[in-house]
Formats: structure tokens, sequence, C-alpha cells
């Protein structure tokens, strides 16, 4: 279900940055869908009442040293938010030079509108 | 010699970061110290060919760590990206003195080249998607370099359309890992070897093919490319048509799908679709063009899809089980037309700069007469058309060649007729290209206009000299068996990539 809700985010960004004129509408259509991505990596790694994934000495057997089976079963998978720092910083990036280049065509052209903004064509 | 992998990636990147610091007054150290960075990229790939190692980042064995996988086809991408842009670098002295802000152009175009190396380079799924944006973002930038109208508008349009890509990308790493629990490429292939496609790594399969397609600007993901590459400055034009969409669009999907997803017969006959599209509808968008650098943007869509064509048409045979022999020679043409295009159409792009630098337009219907004023950008000029043409004995021929005797063992002989067909309207583009910018009558305005200066011109002539030199990495058989065959055998041996990464 929280998936499908997921799809459909990432769904909506997609319509908004294919069908809307506007420039800096297109650029948070690219965004939603960036965050789509994400929430979709975050869930990924969730499980319901997880425990943070950092290991005391609380977590280890005290006969072998291993990790106890009940931390092995209930903490969240940490790569995921790895990755969606990683993801988050470099969509970041993106979005500052998207916003960039936008504040500049508003300068040459005077205006938002995709529509007016054609002067390459063929 | 054994090189550390990460150098191809540490040099231009701390190169990239420390040039800013120059600004204005250094100019002339920053424009030096850039070049050193490229020239010894590219002596470390020429040394690296043949060699094939895995480097561990950080010590941590995969699948813990991320690791660097050094093998034919990447060594063969290397070699490319380090050639065109050693070549674009040089040509860059010289031509970018007409712009501001020379030190932030070079460390954009260093950040871009360790995007590409890394992406080549990479063999962990995620840390390639970090590489590919940060390629592809350094080449956002650089397209909107001269701020004017049209370089922000196509710059936009790029941008658009390469953020999607990459996020499709992103949606794709992340059911992958979701799937399969690893991120690591042998890992990964390991996993759907033993438990086969689902529902939902068939749709990471898809948005895959749709990701590194906009990427690589295959008909129909094309639309950004014909605006995007003409608005750049000539260099860069240089490098995102002759690497840039060869690296993050074709080797990372021949990549993924050959050696991670394995190869089936629809993927195959996917690619070999989208590859005549793109070959058809780019070829016939050229012809009608006016303007010097969107006709060459067309055809490098076009001649893109000879290289898909080539590597499917393989891919298709290898999943039927039908005659490896076959599949190589055919995957052998795709490789090869790569690596010449890669050098013919940066050489084209660079002979459209100087024309466009001492004319100051890019509308051929302006321009003729040029022959006379500007003899060396000319005969470059001719070397490369008659190579993309495919005219004998120049490297195009080969590689064209090549592909077509694929085809019609494989018995596809409509395919054959197509490649036939298609190099005959790539002639009929040129034709058009030495017609109206260098033969005929001079326009009055064009009588002041001067040959390039010096490193413009060698440049030029290195790329040239190539052009004419590259049709022997096929016919000399010990050059084949260092450079271009350890590249097939990766994508013919297709999942056993796992097992070697694995055990290596």
């Amino acid at each position: 279900m929280l998936y499908a809700l997921c799809f459909l985010l990432f769904m909506i960004g997609l319509y908004c940055a294919v069908i809307k004129k506007n420039m800096v509408k297109i650029v948070i259509g690219i965004m939603v869908m960036e965050y789509a991505v994400n929430l979709f990596l975050i869930m990924l790694g969730y499980r319901t009442g997880g425990i943070a994934p950092i290991i005391d000495k609380s977590q280890l057997e005290p006969s072998t040293g291993q990790l106890t089976a009940a931390f092995l079963n209930s903490s969240v998978d940490p790569l995921p938010q790895a990755l969606v720092l990683t993801a988050i910083v470099i969509s970041l990036g993106s979005l500052a030079l998207m916003i960039s280049i936008c504040v500049r065509t508003y300068g040459k052209y005077g205006t938002f509108d995709i529509t007016q903004i054609r002067r390459l064509k063929g | 010699m054994s090189i550390p992998l990460p150098a191809f990636v540490a040099i231009p990147l701390v190169t990239a970061f420390l040039l800013p610091i120059f600004g204005k007054k250094g100019k002339a150290a920053a424009t030096v110290l850039a070049n050193l960075a490229t020239v010894s990229l590219l002596v470390l790939a020429i040394v690296s060919v043949g060699q094939s190692r895995v480097y561990e980042i950080g010590k941590w064995s995969i699948p813990l760590g991320i690791n660097l996988v050094l093998d034919g086809l990447s060594s063969l991408l290397l070699l490319a990206i380090s050639v065109v842009s050693t070549a674009a670098m040089f040509f860059s002295i010289r031509y970018m003195e007409q712009y501001t802000a020379k030190a932030k152009y070079l460390s954009l175009f260093l950040l871009m080249v360790a995007g590409m190396n890394g992406v080549v380079l990479s063999g962990d799924i995620f840390n390639l998607f970090v590489f590919l944006e940060i390629a592809s973002i350094a080449s956002y930038a650089l397209v909107g370099f001269g701020c004017e109208h049209e370089e922000l508008e196509a710059s936009f349009k790029y941008m658009v359309l390469g953020s999607i890509g990459s996020i499709f990308i992103l949606f794709a790493v992340a059911l992958v890992y979701g799937n399969t629990g690893s991120l690591n490429m042998a890992y990964i292939s390991k996993a759907i070897q033993s438990s086969g496609l689902n529902a939902g790594l068939t749709f990471a399969l898809g948005l895959f093919i749709a990701g590194f397609g906009l990427k690589a600007a295959l008909v129909p993901f094309h639309a950004w490319l014909p605006d995007a590459h003409p608005s750049a400055p000539a260099p860069i034009s240089a490098m995102l048509s002759g690497v840039l969409i060869k690296t993050l669009g074709v080797y990372a999907l021949t990549r993924v799908v050959f050696n991670v997803f394995g190869i089936s017969i629809s993927t195959g006959w996917l690619l070999i679709a989208l590859g005549l599209l793109s070959m058809v509808a780019g070829a016939f968008l050229a012809i009608g063009q006016w303007d010097l650098k969107r006709l060459m943007a067309y055809s490098s869509i076009s001649q893109l899809g000879y290289v898909v064509l080539g590597i499917g048409l393989g891919g298709l045979i290898i999943a039927e089980g039908g005659n490896l022999a076959w599949a190589s020679l055919a995957i052998l043409g795709g490789l090869f037309h790569l690596v010449n295009h890669a050098v013919y159409k940066s050489l084209l792009f660079l002979t459209s700069g100087s024309v466009e630098m001492s004319t100051g337009t890019r509308q051929m219907r302006q321009m003729g007469g040029l022959a006379e004023k500007m003899p060396v950008t000319r005969a470059t000029c001719i070397i490369a058309s008659a190579s993309i043409a495919g005219i004998p004995p120049f490297s195009g021929f080969w590689s064209k060649l090549i592909l077509v005797v694929a085809a019609i063992q494989a018995s596809f002989y409509w395919v054959a007729a197509i490649i036939v067909f298609v190099s005959l309207c790539t002639l009929i583009m040129y034709l058009k290209v030495q017609r109206y910018v260098f033969l005929g009558e001079l326009p009055e305005n064009l009588q002041q206009s001067k040959e390039a200066k010096n490193s413009m011109l060698v440049a030029m002539i290195f790329l040239a000299c190539l052009c004419v030199l590259m049709g022997l990495l096929v016919l000399v058989p010990s050059l084949r068996s260092h450079i271009l065959n350890p590249a097939v055998k990766v994508l013919t041996d297709g999942l056993e990539y796992s097992t070697k990464i694995i055990n290596m």
C-alpha cells in the first residue's frame, strides 16, 4: 500500500515535469520525483518497531562475541539511509544549477513560460 | 607496471578543485596544469591496456566495500575518453580565449572527465550512479557556459531530460537493492542467476533501459541532443558527442544488460530496434539541417545507432544460442564503431569550432569558399567526413564493413541493407557540408577569415592522423587481440562476469 502511494507520488512528479509550461514548476516536478525515490529507498530499509543499527556491548552474545539474534531481527537496514544522504546531496547540486539557469533565462527572455522560450528548433 | 585504479578518478578530480584558485591572473598556469592532467590520464590509459584487475576501496572486501574493476571493456572506453579529452583540452587552449572565466571552464571539463572515468571503472551500481551524476551535472553547466539565449534554453532542456533519466536510474538501483539485497554488480548478477527475474527486477531493467537511453539520446529519447550539443563551446561538443553519450549511455547500458541482468531475446530485439530507429531517424533529420553543428549532432544520433545495433545483434545471437563467432563479430563491429566515432565525430566538432571562430556563424547558407582561407581545417574535415561516411581506407569503413558482414552471416539481410543505406545518407550529408562550407563562392563579409591558430591545428591534425591509422586496430592481429578482443570477450562472456570478479 505504502509502496503504491510512493509510486503515485513519483508519477505525480513525472506528470508535473512533462505537462507544466512554467520552468519553475517543471523543476518542482523533478524534485517531487526525486523525493519519491528517496522515500522508496528509506522504506526499503524500514522495519515497524525497528531499533537503530548501532552496536554496543549489550548487543553481543557474552559467550561467543557474535551479534544477538534479537539485534539482527529488529535493527533497521542502515545502507539505504546512506544512499539517500548521497542522493539528497546530488539532487541539491542539480537543483541549485537548475534554479540558477531558470534565473538567468528569466533575465534574458523576461518570462518563465517555455512556450515562449523557443529559439531552437528543427 | 600496475597502476592504482583510483588515479583515473583522483587526478582529474584533484586538478579540477585546484584550478579555480588560480583565478584570472594565473590563467596560463591553470591551462598548463589542466593539459598535464589530461596527458597523464592518456599515458595511464595506454599503460593499462590489456590488464584486468579489481581494486577494493579502503581494503573493504566486496560485497561490503566498493570495488573498481578494470577489464577489457573498461580499458577500451578509458582509452577513448583520454584520447578525445586530450585533443579537446589542447584545442581549448586557444579556442576558449574568446570566453571569460577560462579557469572555471577547465575545472568543469576535468570534473566531467573524472565522472566519466568513474562510470567506466566502477563495479558498484550505486557508485556508478554517483559518477554518472558528477559527469552529467558538469555537462549541464558546460552546455550553458556561454550564457546567451540559446545556450540557456538548450541547457535547461538538457537538464530536465537528463535529470529525469538520472531519477529513473536511481529508482532502478533502489528496486535492484530491494530485490537482491546487494549493490555490487557481481553479487547482484549472482543473485539474479540463482533466483531468476521477478516482476520488480524486470521493471528495474525497463527503467535502466529508459534512463540510460535518455543519457545516450537514442531515438525516441533524443529530443535534447540536437539542442544541447551545438550550443556548447566546440571542444565541449566534441567531448559530449565523442565520449559522454557513449560512456553514460551505451557503456552503462551494455554493462547492466549483458553482465548484470543477462541478455535475453527480448532485450536483444529491443536494442536492435532502438539502434535501427536511431540510425534511420537521425540520418533523415540530419540531411535537412542548415546549422553546421546541428547537422553533426543529428548525425551523432545516427552513428550511435550503429553501435547499439551491433551490440544488440551480438546479444540476440548469444541469447538465441547461435554461433558465438558471429556474435563476437557483431559486437566487435559495434565497439570498434564506438571508438571510431569518438575520434572522427570529435574531430568534426573541432573543425566546426574552427570554422565558427573565423566566420562567426554556424549557418551553412552564409558560408562558402573557405577552402582557400582554411586549408588545414578543410583537409582534416575531409578526412573525418570520409571516415564517417565509410570510404576505404579510413577507419569508419572497417567498422561498417564488420557490421555488414556480421549481419549477413547471421542472415539478417534487411539489417545489412539498412546499414548500407544509412551509410549513403551519411555520405550525402557530409558532401553537403563540403559543398556549402568549403567550396563555392566566398561571401564578401568572410574575406577576412583566417586559418585557426597553433594549438587548435595541432589538436585537429592529431585526431586526423588517428582517423587514418585507426583501421590498423582490426587489421593488425596483435593490436586487435590486445585492445578490441578483450572488450568483446567481456560482453560475450555475459554472466560469467560475476564469478570472475568474486574470485579475483
